[in-house]
């Protein structure tokens, strides 16, 4: 079988700041009781990481678990790893009530960096991205421009972005307008 | 006339000369101009026309408020219209232009108008052109908007770029005068994130021009000292060249940031939209100077008196050498005083208080300036700038008492706070009667969610005009703003202020005070938009009583400067008119934005590429290379068609049509929802959302099901998978995947929290691709992979497995009647199953084929779409589709509507297929026309189409429709008039007109 074709095909631009497409990236979507055994030990399991609270995303050795909601978390884990992750969950839940689902093709992600990322997020997503307001480990389902998008801080500074992959393209080219040289704030 | 000292200018560089155009003159000015004192530099007087007389207009202000001079700025792709001079900086190759007049500015044929003023009282358009009714739409407007209208529009796309920008602060400042900086100070001292915008380029306001000591030292000193503390400080941030524009709910406000108006075609965006949320907000807005009501006062050469001392002092300007100046107030003698030393001859001071002023009164005697108390000016005279002027007593008439030539005039009535800010949220002002003057009402402030205030105002925008008033008030509501957003406030010492005290002011609405009705026809309440005091005095004899009323019938104050000079004159003429006091009368609403803002600005990142997000399938970037004909759905883009050499979509779509039904096609599905439903409720669940029964369908098959809202109107339909024990997988509608998903988490989360389901929206995690036609199976094989044969895979059954060599899933469902497999395939692999298929089915003469072949053909099944067949108003019993609403279920969403009267109404009308005698296509949308009229005289109607097409397997027009009592009447012929004249015929048929036995669908 061949390579999944991420949307973008890992696109790249460089303005005042670094945006990159950073796929295919693996993503689960857990939803059952956040404070169940079967649960936490799944998220565990596939990212090595503990459960975050609300509004945070937690990274393991082998990925990460974003709260998404009172009965939801993201798994972010290698692509190839993916279908396992689903297949130990639905074996871990067993007779409890839980949903376990790869989405990985139906998500585009992407990476921002630089010295001007906070300004260049903060120019399409309705998000207080001052320092010491978001930082690593924080995480949030929002708006990017137009397009429903989760925003989180790794542990480097730089922004993840997760939005729907129909849309991936939008998003680009949004976040390269956003980076255009000569267009910093300089607030941050 | 009006020049540029040698001395003086403290904003200009006169080692950095500029040269600009006015009208295609060139003008040289200096870097820190403004247009509006580089032009002054340059004796232009005359910058415009007004709007209704179209009477010669002149700089009157230096600043926001200005309503007269008015320009269109630059060229081509960068003209913009109504351009504040008094707010364009200076730069280096300025193109200006002036409005409103033809042929030229110096000659205007339209300035005939003010030769018959008296013809065009207020609402003069309301009461001539009412009469005859249909002469406004097709006679009177077009001939009125071909003559009115200050700028023209843009004729080319804007050569710039712009953008948001979401910021968050604990206190927000607008105004970066002494009080807004004060106010930032004392929030700051409090660790308090704090905003600060000020909308000129300069900090401190009006302070350095107006003078005083603060702490020992110029104004202007302190101004620098506290802007460096600030900018040193890691909590505060300083914006110029940003104006507050609005203030709304929740401590939202928006921030206008021109970046580059004063350098064109610099790098970064033109303006940027500040989106702000703030926990509090103060508005250090400042004051405005008000004009006096005099006659002639709008001839160019009378000026606000600030405004002249601006001019003086910040561009070493003077706008005239033989000033007079006229004031009710102390303010007004800085100007005369700073004209004085600036070298302009002061011939007189005529100050309306009988008693005169104070120890600024006092100063400009001693430096030899002449003061007349009680006195008035009764009228100017001059064309295009002012020649002479007639002094009167103010308590009388005008009777003139002496004439002296002079060729400006400085006037001041009193200043008024800048409350718009305060007022945009919904803040209240009070009448201050001492300072005849509406602020803002510290008891009734904007208030937020808690119910508590959000804004406050601070110095001369909250009425404390003195500088020592002003700053006391600044550094307590800087304090009280940090407290309220939860901050702990310092002491802090207040600065020493070293100011002259003031003597109070006197209210002048009117100069003189019983002015002649000659005097009150030529006083200029509104510059922009020719309203005199004559004007408002008719509106209230006519019976408006209402200020908000009088604005719309007089236009007072809707001009673009939307009166920030003559609301509250007018409103004070209004009230004594009316015999009100002006508290009752009240003002006008003040609305955002503060001063007009640019489109780009509002639009920010979203136009060409970025103006609506497009959504696109894995399989997008190969329908552009092969013919696509697109047609928008949602914002997906689809394939409506693919157009060979030549060919036109109609074209195309015959023998897409054809060639599925002969051989194969392949369509791009992708876009139909996909939503997983999973837990031990699941079927439950799916048989209370679908009417049919969902929950004894096997794991390994499909059913097809239909979903209604709670009063029973179909809202979508699909396929649904049985995936395993307690899994389903639901297909919706391209446009249903977003809100039906919703629609199923608000039950599941609203009314049936006790079940035990769990649904994820997956549409996007699958491409799904259609193979149709008598040779999809074939095509299938020889990817090779997996059986498909018609007992490993039968009619509405699904199977896993590889497909040359991709993990797919394949539904064994047909929307088209023939042989067809839908394929389920993970999207990063979309695009390689595709092109395998493609050229797996090139020896089977497989081509693609788009939405509108689909449409055929599931037409010609007689298969209904959702949006042609429904619109909201139809069951699924209208449709005949009672075999899909289950009769055994005690409950689905629906079910009760659909029992009630009018759902259960044997007259509803059902759906048919109706067939045209001469073969022609019927108009979509058509209606049928019965016998009689409704209660409203229209014709009553028996039908109407809800889809047709040609269909080229049957080689005529084909057509569904609801149609009364339709199945009941087949074989009947009923008319459809067209809009092209053609009456269509058509015979009520089965809706079914091709292959109604299922024979090709079931190989």
């Amino acid at each position: 079988m061949s390579d999944p074709i991420s949307p973008l095909s890992g696109a790249r631009f460089d303005g005042i700041a670094h945006i990159e497409e950073a796929g295919p990236a693996g993503m689960i979507t857990l939803r059952g009781d956040l404070a169940s055994k079967p649960v936490k030990s799944i998220a565990a399991t596939v990212t090595g990481a503990k459960l975050p609270a609300q509004g945070q995303i937690v990274f393991g050795k082998t990925g990460a678990v974003a709260w998404m909601s009172p009965d939801e978390l993201m798994l972010f884990c290698a692509y190839e790893a993916a279908p396992a992750g689903v297949e130990l969950a639905t074996a871990s839940f067993g007779a409890a009530h839980g949903l376990a689902v790869d989405v990985s093709d139906a998500r585009a992600k992407f990476r921002i960096s630089g010295p001007a990322a906070r300004e260049v997020m903060g120019k399409i997503f309705p998000i207080d991205f001052a320092p010491g307001q978001f930082e690593p480990g924080r995480f949030r389902r929002s708006r990017m421009g137009q397009i429903a998008a989760a925003v989180w801080m790794e542990a480097d500074g730089s922004f993840g972005i997760i939005c729907f992959r129909s849309v991936a393209e939008y998003a680009f080219a949004l976040l390269n307008e956003s980076a255009l040289p000569g267009s910093a704030v300089g607030i941050y | 006339m009006s020049t540029r000292i040698a001395k003086q200018g403290r904003l200009i560089d006169r080692s950095r000369p500029v040269t600009f155009t006015f009208n295609g003159k060139p003008m040289k000015g200096y870097a820190g101009d403004t247009l509006a004192s580089a032009l002054l530099a340059n004796d232009q007087m005359l910058v415009g026309r007004s709007f209704k007389y179209h009477r010669p207009r002149g700089i009157v202000a230096s600043g926001a408020e200005e309503p007269n001079a008015l320009v269109g700025l630059g060229l081509g792709a960068r003209f913009e219209p109504n351009q504040r001079v008094t707010t364009t900086e200076l730069f280096d190759g300025l193109c200006a232009s002036s409005q409103n007049h033809w042929p030229s500015l110096e000659f205007d044929v339209g300035a005939v108008n003010a030769a018959l003023a008296r013809f065009f009282p207020a609402g003069f358009y309301y009461k001539t052109f009412i009469h005859p009714r249909a002469f406004w739409k097709h006679v009177y407007e077009p001939v009125i908007r071909q003559s009115a209208g200050l700028g023209q529009p843009p004729k080319e796309a804007d050569a710039d770029r712009y953008e948001h920008f979401y910021a968050f602060a604990d206190v927000v400042v607008i105004g970066g005068g002494v009080a807004g900086l004060m106010a930032a100070k004392t929030a700051a001292a409090t660790g308090a994130r704090v905003l600060v915008m000020e909308q000129t380029a300069h900090w401190g306001g009006r302070a350095p021009v107006d003078g005083g000591e603060i702490d020992g030292q110029p104004a202007e000193d302190w101004i620098a000292a506290t802007v460096a503390a600030l900018k040193a400080l890691p909590n505060v941030t300083l914006r110029t060249r940003c104006m507050g524009a609005g203030v709304f709910y929740h401590g939202y406000l928006l921030g206008y940031e021109r970046l580059s108006d004063h350098r064109p075609g610099a790098e970064g965006p033109r303006h940027r939209l500040w989106r702000v949320r703030a926990r509090q907000i103060v508005t250090a807005t400042g004051a405005i100077e008000r004009p006096l009501s005099f006659a002639g006062n709008d001839v160019p050469g009378v000026m606000l008196a600030s405004a002249m001392r601006d001019y003086a002092v910040n561009y070493g300007v003077i706008p005239g050498q033989k000033v007079v100046v006229v004031t009710n107030n102390d303010d007004a003698y800085r100007t005369a005083i700073a004209l004085k030393r600036a070298g302009a001859e002061v011939l007189r001071i005529l100050d309306a208080r009988a008693t005169g002023g104070g120890t600024l009164m006092e100063e400009a005697r001693s430096l030899g300036l002449r003061v007349d108390c009680g006195r008035a000016v009764a009228k100017v005279a001059g064309g295009k700038r002012v020649s002479k002027l007639a002094i009167c007593a103010q308590e009388g008439s005008g009777a003139a008492l002496e004439e002296i030539a002079c060729d400006s005039v400085a006037m001041s009535g009193g200043w008024s706070p800048v409350v718009h800010l305060w007022s945009h949220c919904g803040g209240k002002l009070i009448w201050d009667e001492a300072q005849a003057m509406f602020r803002p009402d510290p008891a009734a402030a904007p208030v937020g969610a808690d119910g508590a205030g959000f804004v406050l105002a601070a110095g001369a925008a909250n009425g404390y005009m003195g500088l020592g008033a002003g700053l006391a008030d600044a550094a307590a509501a800087g304090k009280s703003a940090a407290q309220a957003a939860g901050f702990k406030a310092k002491k802090s010492a207040l600065p020493a202020v070293l100011e002259p005290e003031e003597a109070p002011m006197v209210p002048v609405w009117m100069m003189p005070a019983a002015a002649s009705p000659e005097l009150r026809a030529k006083a200029w309440l509104d510059f922009q938009n020719d309203v005199k005091v004559a004007d408002v005095q008719l509106a209230a004899r006519e019976g408006y009583e209402s200020v908000e009323h009088t604005k719309r019938y007089t236009t007072l104050g809707m001009a673009t400067d939307q009166g920030k000079l003559s609301n509250i004159n007018g409103l004070a003429v209004l009230s004594d008119a009316l015999g009100q006091p002006i508290p009752q009368v009240g003002t006008t609403t003040f609305r955002p934005p503060y001063t007009p803002i640019s489109f780009g600005a509002m639009a920010g990142d979203a136009r060409g590429e970025l103006f609506q997000p497009l959504r696109r399938t894995p399989m997008h970037g190969w329908h552009e290379a092969h013919g696509v004909d697109w047609e928008p759905v949602g914002q997906w883009r689809r394939p409506f068609a693919y157009l060979r050499d030549g060919e036109t979509p109609h074209d195309a779509v015959m023998r897409e049509v054809s060639n599925t039904r002969q051989a194969v096609g392949i369509l791009d599905a992708s876009t139909l929802g996909k939503i997983i439903v999973k837990g031990p409720d699941a079927g439950r669940f799916l048989d209370l959302i679908y009417t049919n029964m969902m929950s004894s369908l096997k794991p390994g098959k499909c059913r097809y099901g239909l979903m209604c809202s709670e009063n029973g109107f179909l809202i979508d339909d699909g396929v649904v998978a049985r995936l395993d024990e307690d899994s389903f997988l639901c297909h919706t509608t391209s446009g249903g995947a977003d809100h039906i998903h919703a629609h199923m988490e608000e039950w599941l989360q609203t009314e049936w929290w006790d079940m035990k389901v769990y649904t994820a929206n997956v549409t996007e995690q699958y491409a799904q691709i259609a193979v149709v036609g008598p040779k999809a199976r074939a095509v299938l094989e020889a990817l090779g992979g997996l059986d498909v044969s018609k007992q490993a895979l039968p009619f509405m059954g699904w199977v896993e497995g590889e497909l040359g060599g991709i993990p797919v899933r394949i539904y064994r469902i047909s929307f088209s009647g023939e042989l067809s497999f839908e394929i389920a395939v993970k999207a990063g692999y979309g695009r390689a199953l595709w092109d395998q298929l493609i050229a797996a089915g090139e020896t089977f003469g497989m081509m693609p084929y788009g939405t509108e072949a689909l449409h055929i053909l599931r037409a010609e099944k007689g298969f209904i779409m959702i949006g042609d067949e429904t619109d909201g108003t139809v069951i699924p019993q209208d449709l005949g589709l009672d075999w899909a609403v289950s009769k055994k279920k005690d409950d689905f969403i629906g079910k009760r509507a659909q029992q009630r009267s009018h759902m259960t109404d044997p007259a509803r009308w059902k759906l048919v297929g109706l067939e045209t005698l001469d073969g022609s296509v019927l108009p979509d949308g058509a209606y049928a026309p019965a016998e009689g009229v409704n209660a409203n005289g229209q014709r009553n109607t028996q039908g109407r189409v809800t889809s047709t097409y040609y269909s080229p397997t049957l080689g005529r027009g084909i057509a569904m429709g609801l149609v009364l009592n339709g199945p009941d009447r087949m074989g009947e012929v009923i008319d459809f008039p067209g809009l092209n004249g053609k009456t269509y015929q058509a015979k009520i048929v089965d809706p079914v007109v091709f292959d109604k036995e299922g024979e090709k669908q079931n190989v």
